[in-house]
């Protein structure tokens, strides 16, 4: 019998290393990858509170479809600035862009 | 349902996809027609939007929308930075030829859009999508002049900081959707106000990495200073003033409304003294003016932070916390843009954007340095200037709370930027320069530093009818 608790244990898996991901590698398009990783995170939660906390209504599955959306325009938006400063640095390599330090 | 009632965002709207088309057909050398449509176009939002301020508060939409005094106000805040903005953006891209000129100024409606829509947000799921509009553009933005390499590096690390920022916001939403099995503000208010506080800490705290981002509060502030020196300088502008004012309103809207305030009073008390006092201990050492002022824009988040624990600690209906809040969010949008549009000015005409190329500004562009004297006492907080009246709401906020040690330490801070914020002055009136060739600011430099030092003044001299307009915005928070 899978639970509420089997699905949140997996999200806070999938949380936690999609954050490691975004804040260890240092490879741009692998922090995207990382960030992704959070946002169905955030997804896995929404649906499985909509079918065990809050069965009534579609909030959590609508939420979820609309964050997918959102994660496709914020790949798009992140691989054209990583494309832009690529043209500029001529790598991907985040810890290469430090024209500013404190 | 009445449209009346979200005229202001469907005028922005319709604006922002017009000034698409115009943007098309206008020739590269005559970009600027399209800023000046985004201006007065923004202009004319601000009529409906006052018209707001005199609507009974009630919930559009199926309870996702809020129309209440509240969000009125930042309404004409978001659509008076816009202006600002673009005027300075204006300035900014004169004999200066840039690839995306005319898209910078639609992007600039669109965002005092989102920010509208942030303000007013009152369901989880629309909240998300307003600051993911709002987040969006300001990367692109941020990123736009793609031949400056600072700028491309500002644009990838804001989108970092940011999307890590907002992912973790989300995950935050997801807890507090299970817990009170809603996404609506005032439906999770009652839901959520029996859970156990533990639990609401770490809601809070997730939620607050999201929000928290786009105030710069420590310790999610770090994209700050680096953002603000690479991205253009009237973008760094926008931040500094239209995102900061939309997060401060969704914040206080989230807290306010929906999470008990045992889950972030103590832990918001702490974050505030924290980040006055590293914005302000770092800002001493700054020798870029962009980079100081970033520092500094962290530090008067920290102060405007009392007034929202403030607002939790007092039990009066008064809610002056929250009016602090008001006020100071309102004098800062023309005191911080003021000072952006005067390292615009010196941007021309020195070609720097180090302080101590500052040295002889007053003689030579005496309205500009004038200008920025004005900015900088009024960030400082001395008086007759705006925000000695927003600083005095809200340590006065913060003693009726029972927070004075909050208030001390604000004080105590005040006093440190004192240092240098008047150094930027001493540089400008004392220190003798290489060059003394008088240097003219342009027609519509002038205008705009006389508009903002205008309005700081006023705010400073005569601050009663714009402290009855946040204490009747501040009233109708909950709807």
């Amino acid at each position: 019998m899978i639970t509420l608790g089997h699905y949140l244990v997996l999200s806070a898996l999938v949380f936690g290393l999609g954050l490691y991901a975004a804040l260890s590698r240092r490879n741009a398009v692998a922090m995207l990858m990382g960030i992704e990783l959070m946002l169905n995170a955030a997804n896995i939660n929404l649906v499985a509170f909509n079918k065990y906390a809050a069965p009534g209504a579609m909030q959590g599955q609508i939420f979820a479809l609309i964050v997918i959306t959102l994660a496709a325009c914020e790949a798009a938006v992140g691989l054209a600035l990583i494309l832009a400063a690529y043209r500029r640095f001529e790598t991907t390599y985040v810890d290469d862009l430090h024209l500013m330090r404190w | 349902m009445n449209l009346g009632l979200i005229a202001p965002e469907l005028w922005l709207g319709l604006l922002g996809l017009g000034l698409l088309l115009v943007e098309m057909i206008t020739g590269s050398e005559s970009k600027r027609v399209v800023g000046w449509i985004g201006a007065a176009g923004l202009a004319l939002a601000l009529v409906p939007s006052w018209g707001l301020l005199g609507q009974p508060a009630r919930l559009m939409f199926g309870g996702a929308y809020a129309v209440d005094a509240f969000a009125a106000f930042f309404k004409i805040v978001a659509a008076v930075s816009g202006i600002l903005v673009l005027l300075a953006a204006m300035a900014f891209f004169r004999d200066r030829p840039a690839e995306h000129e005319g898209e910078v100024y639609v992007l600039i409606v669109f965002m005092v859009l989102g920010l509208v829509a942030m303000a007013a947000a009152a369901d989880l799921i629309l909240l998300f999508l307003a600051i993911e509009f709002v987040s969006l553009i300001s990367y692109v933005l941020a990123g736009s002049l793609k031949a400056d390499a600072k700028s491309s590096e500002a644009g990838v690390k804001y989108f970092f900081f940011g999307a890590v920022a907002s992912a973790t916001m989300l995950y935050g939403f997801s807890y507090l959707y299970g817990a009170g099995g809603s996404t609506n503000l005032y439906q999770l208010g009652p839901r959520l106000a029996g859970l156990p506080t533990p639990f609401l800490v770490v809601a809070a705290v997730l939620v607050l990495a999201g929000l928290g981002f786009k105030t710069s509060l420590v310790p999610f502030h770090q994209w700050t200073p680096d953002v603000y020196e690479g991205a253009p300088t009237p973008v760094t502008a926008l931040l500094s003033v239209g995102s900061k004012a939309a997060a401060f309103a969704a914040l206080l809207r989230v807290l306010y409304v929906a999470l008990p305030p045992g889950a972030w009073v103590s832990v918001l008390a702490v974050l505030a003294a924290v980040t006055m006092s590293v914005g302000n201990l770092l800002a001493l050492s700054q020798q870029n003016i962009k980079r100081m002022l970033a520092y500094s824009s962290i530090a008067h988040a920290g102060y405007m932070m009392i007034g929202v624990v403030a607002l939790a600690a007092s039990p009066t209906p008064m809610g002056s916390g929250v009016t602090a809040v008001l006020y100071y969010l309102l004098a800062y949008v023309f005191t911080n843009t003021g000072a952006f549009g005067v390292v615009i000015a010196a941007e021309r005409l020195l070609g720097s954007d180090a302080i101590p190329d500052y040295a002889g500004f007053g003689r030579r562009a005496p309205l500009a340095a004038f200008a920025m004297t004005v900015f900088m006492l009024s960030l400082t907080g001395i008086p007759p200037t705006a925000l000695f009246w927003g600083k005095l709401s809200l340590f006065g906020a913060a003693l009726q709370s029972g927070l004075g040690w909050l208030a001390v330490v604000g004080i105590l801070n005040s006093a440190l930027s004192l240092y240098y914020y008047l150094g930027v002055v001493r540089v400008m009136y004392v220190q003798v320069p290489a060059d003394t060739a008088p240097a003219s600011e342009g027609l519509l430099t002038r205008a705009l530093l006389v508009a903002a030092a205008g309005a700081t003044l006023v705010l400073g001299i005569y601050p009663e009818p714009f402290v009855r307009l946040v204490q009747h915005a501040s009233l109708l928070l909950r709807v």
